[in-house]
């Protein structure tokens, strides 16, 4: 029987020398292993790539490419979408936010969109939405909404808002668990641990907070450790029956391979020089930066995803919120920036969230409360671009909170069926109607 | 090759130093070379009694855990009618500070989980009854209900407690049990089962995920027993059985007729013939081999064992004590091709390390995130179908936290950080005294045999011979070396399996 976590090695003619180690894949190039049964799955797909890399960018459609990439950025902590894409044309507003509410006169107006406009420190996405690569989406929910950030967040995470917390699989795990050749760095999220929304049935993100630290920690105990290490990983990929599915010691060899392997490409790509200047270095500006190294070294990672927090805006928001925007849209705009300077840009989409909105009427700390329905930001070459759906109505609330117009398993449908090519219906579990993210013949 | 079958007890000639190695890391969490020479002088019987028969073993010196159970609490009378009058008038204030206190309870009850999660980690490191917790955390898998959904760290100590005690006594009583255990009951909302309103979703699990399997029921089955389960509900943290809602119409489950309760259910689903075969494949899945937990997609050899078993288990009317001895003193369990062939989870790879290696006790924040990210939290299987297991949990990510764990446990070199530890704060020379050759070349072998196993061949020592030739020249050994040898042997991929 196949092992189905390294499919090529069924029908690929076992080599009877000894077979694949990482010093000989260090010291040789790609197509020189390409057909021992034990390259680890990861090569096989890098070096298919490699191999492949004029065809691979043509498409079946013109100037859209087939080794697509998808950034999810979490706002973690409840942004303030009111205060986000705001609705200044609209009284209410400036009654229910006496001192938060931000000046007409300071809005970001985006052409087409009447009485809806940007926080000012959300400049570099406006900038971006005029030449075509940012897409502000409006009143973004989901039915009966939960402001606990933990139970929202895991809504997110899990494609599921009956609140049972009985799906502890993500939307993006349980989509990468249907790759029919899974790579062992299908997934890769920066942060001290996998979020949820990663984890799959087998799906399994890698995660560091820092691509230098993806190996073993023993490595730094002294150079003699570092070196048996080494030693014994190598002889285990040289061990006679390697190439059996069945043997768990085998699986494990092997997987040790795949990993040993992807921490060397991740680590060595995280050295390549910026092409541009990286404005301010922000721990999302950070984390982008290293994702966009990664694009560039062409890991076969189909999604990144990192996260920036502070967005509970309780008290003395005006301040606070100011910062997060500035830094937020900094980031993405220097992401994408990078990305045009390294030919990266049109494989890349990004969605930016944040697990709910907040209360219409700002509270008596100068903050606001955890409320329900807010905006979403997609990013990249091929969204549609400007304000995206209808602002949600500020004097029809649930309990003081605006009600969404539009189910975020709507976004999860267009990235995964529209651009990562990958089931949606499987994994949300119906079918919902497209949120129109996607420029047309992509959604 | 042929796979031996027999579930008869293997020759008492043949439980060697090998086959108690297999036994205290298959069955227990492993131990120090001290446990495993006192577990192989016990001889066969004796020693396996002595891990599945624990009763008479003292664990009073374990530290209990004292769990405030009104962090999570109903809002008193009063309250209610303040919060109720609060929304009619729209006085923000009142609704302001009950949302406080809501969000102030959650996190006294996020701590009290960390609490409860450490406690327990630390007993399954420290018991002198490791069986007993290994077959606890099994029930919990198998009996799954998440703190993610319960939000009530009581509740999950509580079913806990439920599992340990009932441990290695009835699947009968576990299955009754759970039907009226708190955590379980608000996980799978049978708090909103009435007589008027049936929600079928206890009923479903009871009988797909913890008694017969998916296809040995049908969907009229679900509704039924959902009916025998109406009124099974809580209040605040106790089971009540609230009569005036439980349904004492007849119910047709199973093909049998009569005006079932949820214990009638119970007795009707162990009665099936897949009950048995269903609670036998958990127990073979998790002590033996990674086959998975669907019947049919076992190998034809392993369900040959497992049917074995579940006639064990009726003719036991499933007491688990018979069968586990058993199983753990027969000619299949200590097969070659079951030893050392078993993905260890990750619960059982850290408490492992540190048995095995009599650690210290380090930061177990650090810990807690390993386990998180190697994809075991206890209290949150993923599911109600509990925790993949096997394969699952290995892959490339994983492998490194798993290697970057247990040299943390062993060397206190942080997972994450570069600099490395000034004091290790573990001394191996306790550890190393039981051995007979203290030789560089002795320790060597001494530790690959405690660690990865008797069985490992040559050709797969010849890196740690080396390596330690090159450091220790003369008769012993320091505790440098021994450090560093034991990350090295910890972080082989053989050692990921037992």
């Amino acid at each position: 029987m196949c092992d189905h976590y390294h499919p090529q090695s069924c029908d690929t003619p076992r080599i009877t020398e000894a077979g694949f180690t990482r010093r000989r894949f260090l010291g040789h190039g790609l197509g020189l292993i390409s057909a021992a049964s034990t390259v680890p799955a990861f090569l096989m797909r890098a070096g298919d790539a490699l191999a492949a890399d004029t065809t691979m960018r043509l498409s079946s459609k013109p100037g859209v490419p087939d080794d697509r990439v998808l950034v999810i950025v979490q706002l973690s902590g409840g942004n303030d979408g009111l205060n986000t894409v705001i609705p200044f044309g609209h009284d209410e507003y400036y009654q229910s936010r006496p001192t938060l509410g931000i000046k007409e006169q300071d809005v970001l107006q985006v052409a087409g969109s009447d009485g809806v406009g940007l926080h000012p420190a959300l400049a570099p996405i406006h900038e971006m939405m005029q030449a075509g690569l940012a897409g502000a989406v409006q009143g973004v929910g989901y039915p009966n909404p939960n402001r606990s950030h933990f139970s929202s967040m895991d809504i997110w995470h899990t494609a599921d808002n009956s609140a049972q917390g009985q799906g502890g699989r993500g939307w993006i795990g349980s989509a990468l668990d249907g790759l029919e050749q899974p790579t062992g760095l299908d997934c890769l999220s920066i942060g001290s641990s996998a979020p949820l929304a990663t984890l799959g049935r087998s799906a399994r993100p890698v995660s560091f907070e820092n691509a230098q630290l993806f190996r073993w920690a023993g490595r730094d105990l002294d150079r003699q450790v570092s070196e048996t290490y080494d030693q014994f990983h190598d002889a285990a990929a040289e061990a006679p029956g390697n190439s059996g599915g069945e043997d768990p010691l085998a699986f494990i060899n092997r997987t040790s391979m795949d990993a040993q392997v992807a921490s060397d490409k991740v680590r060595k790509a995280v050295r390549f020089k910026n092409e541009t200047k990286w404005p301010n270095r922000t721990s999302l500006s950070r984390q982008l930066e290293m994702v966009a190294k990664m694009i560039r070294a062409e890991l076969p990672t189909r999604v990144y995803y990192v996260a920036m927090g502070g967005f509970d805006t309780h008290a003395n928001q005006l301040n606070n919120h100011q910062r997060l925007m500035d830094q937020f849209a900094k980031a993405m705009k220097a992401f994408y920036d990078e990305l045009e300077a390294t030919g990266h840009r049109s494989r890349v989409v990004s969605l930016a969230f944040s697990e709910f909105g907040r209360r219409v009427r700002q509270n008596a700390s100068a903050g606001t409360d955890h409320g329900c329905a807010g905006p979403s930001f997609v990013f990249g070459d091929h969204v549609n671009s400007g304000i995206i759906g209808k602002h949600p109505s500020l004097t029809k609330l649930d309990k003081g909170d605006l009600i969404h117009n539009l189910d975020f398993r709507s976004l999860y449908t267009d990235l995964l069926d529209g651009w990562m090519k990958l089931d949606a219906k499987a994994v949300l579990g119906r079918r919902y109607p497209s949120a129109g993210l996607l420029q047309p013949g992509l959604a | 090759m042929s796979l031996d079958t027999s579930i008869s007890a293997i020759a008492p000639d043949r439980f060697d130093a090998a086959a108690a190695w297999h036994l205290l890391n298959r069955v227990g969490y492993g131990g120090t070379p001290d446990d495993l020479q006192r577990l192989h002088a016990l001889g066969l019987d004796a020693a396996v009694d002595h891990l599945v028969d624990y009763g008479g073993v003292d664990a009073s010196k374990l530290p209990g855990i004292d769990l405030d159970p009104d962090v999570i609490r109903n809002l008193t009378n009063d309250e209610r009618k303040k919060v109720q009058a609060a929304r009619r008038s729209g006085d923000q204030d009142v609704l302001d500070e009950e949302r406080r206190r809501g969000q102030a309870a959650r996190r006294e009850d996020q701590k009290m989980m960390n609490w409860l999660r450490r406690w327990w980690l630390q007993r399954m490191a420290d018991t002198p009854r490791p069986v007993e917790e290994r077959l606890t955390l099994l029930w919990h898998g198998h009996f799954a209900s998440s703190w993610r959904s319960v939000r009530d760290t009581y509740l999950m100590w509580q079913q806990n407690e439920l599992f340990r005690r009932n441990a290695n006594g009835s699947f009968a009583e576990l299955a009754r049990g759970i039907i009226r255990d708190p955590a379980m009951l608000k996980y799978l909302n049978n708090n909103q089962n009435r007589k008027q309103r049936p929600n079928e979703n206890l009923s479903r699990e009871l009988m797909e995920l913890f008694t017969l399997g998916v296809g040995n029921y049908s969907e009229a089955d679900i509704k039924a027993g959902a009916r025998a389960l109406t009124g099974y509900g809580i209040d605040d943290h106790d089971f009540v059985f609230r009569k005036g809602q439980h349904d004492t119409n007849e119910k047709k489950i199973l093909g049998r007729s009569g005006t079932f309760d949820g214990d009638d259910f119970v007795d009707i689903l162990l009665r099936q013939e897949s009950c048995a075969r269903f609670v036998a494949l958990k127990i073979y899945d998790d002590f033996v081999a990674d086959v998975g937990d669907v019947y049919e997609a076992v190998p034809s050899v392993n369900r040959r064992v497992i049917d074995k078993l579940a006639r064990q288990l009726e003719r036991h009317d499933f007491e688990l004590k018979p069968v586990l001895k058993s199983l753990f003193k027969s000619k299949h369990f200590y097969d070659p091709a079951i030893v050392g062939k078993k993905i260890k989870s990750p619960v059982q790879l850290a408490v492992g390390t540190m048995r095995s290696l009599d650690l210290p006790t380090r930061d177990r924040s650090i810990t807690d995130k390993a386990l998180a990210a190697m994809g075991q939290v206890l209290f949150e299987p993923p599911t109600v179908d509990g925790w993949d297991g096997g394969r699952a949990w290995i892959n490339t990510s994983t492998l490194f936290v798993r290697q970057n764990l247990t040299t943390y446990l062993i060397s206190g070199k942080h997972p994450t950080k570069k600099s490395t530890p000034k004091d290790v704060g573990y001394d191996p020379q306790a550890w190393v005294a039981v051995m007979d050759d203290r030789s560089p070349r002795g320790v060597t072998d001494f530790m690959i045999d405690h660690l990865v196993g008797p069985h490992t061949p040559a050709e797969r020592r010849a890196p740690a011979h080396a390596f330690m030739a090159k450091r220790e020249t003369g008769e012993t050994v320091s505790n440098d070396s021994v450090v560093a040898m034991a990350c090295l042997i910890t972080a082989m991929p053989e050692y990921q399996l037992c």
